[in-house]
């Protein structure tokens, strides 16, 4: 399926769960937030979330700022 | 002469200096910097993720017990910066929000109004509101009656480096405003952060002096103990500073002269 | 703001430069802010009925003198008067009294006096504050209430019965009729009661704490010398003319904006020197006394408090021309109060 990650379409196996997506392109998981379709999903929701085709996911982390 | 704490919220703090973690060159000369000056309170920013590139989660390098203050940054509204909010809350690392609104790349100065408007929402929601603003009394009122935390008045613009332009409408906030107020960007030397002290300012927010001084560490220090000293001198109470009245003719010399009593 | 130690090291300094150099920030200050400007207003005193018993005053309950209330016609004849002369800023004044000067009476009072003058205050028993709202909405602009002390202790030693004797509501009606939309409001000590040091950092409090609650609000400050009443002395704490003007002084240089105000109570030479260092807003041409423009004869007049200085509106206006002051009797357009 297609989903849009980041603002970037990806390719992505339909089986994948938000936890699975989370561990492919994140470093680590632990200061990760995610937001799907608008609302954001807290990590203990992720293995129990499925996503489907067209879903937008947005991955955000901490990072310096002012 | 002891200080009392820095107590925002609630919550009390020794030090007076806060850090920003931007525009660093690397994440060590940030975890040395935090060290070197005791920040008790960091401002960190929300990003999407690379994807194509694992960098270092930033908060590896900053100390457990340091007050994170998530800083809207990007937010052009408030419904923007109230989601960046909300999203760091989801992170479960704590509700202490600065909000900065820019809808200016030119000058990069905040939306007043918007930022009051997200301080509304905000804090009704159970965030610590830290409010970025342009020095603005009504709008420092407004911010007191949403339920902010204090008011972060900026001192010249963002990375000017060009200290205290708006001083004397600090002072104002400084005077009317029972809030702390916190000074925060253009803050390019530790002599002006003294001078912000002095004022009666809570306390100090730099960045980009820090951030892209030859040794960051050595200078955030220096930041540390030029706020300690700003302090000091405020507590001492200055001298006040006196408006020298222009040499004219004199006004009470009648209250000497032997004319009739009243 | 100054500490009250800080005040006391004032008024106790006693080289003659001290006051010099208060002086010389004060009118530098003065002139900054309000040019060579000078507010000029005339009092009526509507009615001498007084239910409360303040020691040092001439209307007191327990005074035996000619009670008076004017009516409307009678009131009229005055303010025609006072409006002959030049006044267009006028204070209504009556002894505290309820019964006899209620606000029903105030609001018809303020409503004739509208035909005759811009702008239009009242210092009269402390009120409600919906009644402020009430007499807001009927054209009155101004309150002038003075604590006269804030030595609570002396305070209740010199107001012995009557309304008056309630210090705290009295504090707060500068709030009250604040929070009722009055633009002006104007406080005051009266010198001589109480510690001079003690009163001036009160009331300079008051005034800091008012200034922060309601902002919008123009406010003024009058410091009167407790004075003689048909010539019987009453002050306890006397403050001398060296005192007196650093005092002045150094509330013009913590309050730049603020109205300081001088009555009549004053002898001329002193009002017009210190038009020079702080004064902002006078009166001219006065009577304390009811119906004492036109209606009595002075020997059956009971003033208030003798006045010193009793030169005339024109006089007042010849002596400011002479010293390149700007006399103004309105500086506003009369518009409607909305509450």
């Amino acid at each position: 399926m297609n989903i849009i990650i980041n603002g970037t379409s990806q390719e992505l196996n339909s089986s994948k769960n938000l936890s699975d997506i989370v561990s492919t392109f994140c470093k680590e998981s632990k200061h990760v937030i995610t937001e799907l379709n608008g609302a954001i999903i807290p990590s203990n929701q992720w293995a129990g979330t499925s996503l489907k085709e067209g879903d937008n996911l947005e991955l955000v982390t901490f990072v310096g700022g002012g | 002469m002891t200080d009392s704490p820095l107590i925002i919220a609630g919550k009390s703090f020794s030090s007076r200096f806060l850090l920003g973690t931007g525009k660093f060159k690397n994440k060590k000369d940030l975890a040395d910097s935090i060290n070197a000056s005791k920040s008790e309170i960091v401002t960190v920013a929300l990003r999407r993720i690379d994807l194509e590139r694992h960098e270092e989660n930033i908060l590896e390098y900053i100390p457990a017990h340091v007050t994170l203050l998530i800083n809207t940054s990007g937010a052009r509204t408030a419904q923007e910066a109230v989601r960046i909010a909300r999203l760091a809350k989801a992170s479960g690392c704590g509700h202490w929000v600065k909000i900065e609104v820019i809808n200016d790349s030119k000058y990069l100065l905040p939306d007043n109004a918007e930022t009051i408007k997200a301080t509304e929402i905000l804090a009704a929601e159970g965030f610590m509101v830290l409010p970025y603003i342009t020095p603005d009394l009504y709008t420092a009122r407004a911010l007191v009656k949403a339920g902010a935390a204090t008011v972060m008045p900026l001192g010249s613009f963002i990375g000017s480096n060009q200290g205290l332009r708006t001083k004397e409408f600090i002072q104002v906030l400084i005077n009317e405003i029972d809030l702390p107020i916190i000074v925060d960007a253009g803050i390019g030397a530790p002599s002006q952060a003294a001078e912000a002290m002095e004022m009666g300012a809570a306390a100090v927010l730099a960045n980009t002096a820090v951030a892209t001084a030859q040794n960051p560490a050595s200078l955030a220090r220096a930041f540390a103990l030029a706020v300690e000293a700003g302090r000091l001198a405020y507590l001492s109470g200055l001298p006040l500073q006196q408006s020298l009245a222009r040499a004219s003719s004199p006004l009470t010399g009648f209250l000497y002269d032997d004319a009739a009593a009243n | 703001m100054m500490t009250l130690p800080q005040i006391k090291n004032i008024l106790n300094d006693h080289r003659p430069e001290s006051v010099e150099e208060l002086a010389q920030e004060a009118a530098q200050i003065t002139r900054q802010h309000f040019g060579r400007a000078i507010s000029l207003y005339g009092p009526i005193y509507l009615s001498n009925f007084c239910s409360s018993h303040c020691t040092y005053c001439g209307f007191n309950s327990h005074n035996k003198i000619n009670r008076m209330k004017m009516t409307p016609e009678q009131y009229r004849k005055e303010m025609q008067f006072i409006q002959s002369q030049g006044i267009r800023n006028i204070i209504m004044l009556t002894g505290e009294s309820h019964k006899h000067t209620p606000v029903s009476y105030l609001k018809e009072a303020t409503q004739i006096a509208s035909e005759y003058f811009q702008g239009i205050a009242l210092e009269v028993h402390p009120m409600e504050t919906a009644e402020y709202k009430e007499l807001f909405a009927a054209g009155v602009d101004g309150i002038t209430v003075y604590q006269e002390t804030y030595d609570r202790a002396r305070y209740a030693q010199v107001h012995l019965s009557g309304y008056k004797k309630d210090y705290d509501f009295r504090y707060a009606t500068p709030a009250r009729a604040a929070e009722a939309g009055m633009r002006h409001i104007s406080i005051g000590i009266l010198l001589g009661l109480s510690d001079a040091a003690n009163d001036v950092y009160a009331i300079l409090q008051h005034l800091r704490e008012l200034e922060r609650s309601f902002p919008g609000v123009e406010y003024g400050i009058s410091f009167p010398r407790l004075r003689t009443v048909k010539t019987e002395s009453l002050a306890s704490c006397d403050v001398d003319d060296v005192q007196f003007v650093k005092i002045i002084a150094l509330t013009r240089i913590l309050f730049p904006r603020v109205s300081i105000n001088l009555s009549t109570r004053e002898a001329p030479r002193l009002r017009d020197h210190l038009l020079d260092i702080a004064i902002t807003r006078m009166s001219a041409g006065s009577n304390t006394s009811v119906g004492g423009y036109t209606l009595l004869e002075e020997k059956e007049q009971d003033p208030q408090f003798d006045i010193k200085d009793e030169r005339s509106v024109d006089q007042i206006v010849k002596l400011l021309k002479s010293k390149d002051f700007d006399p103004v009797f309105t500086d506003w357009r009369h518009i409607e109060n909305s509450v």
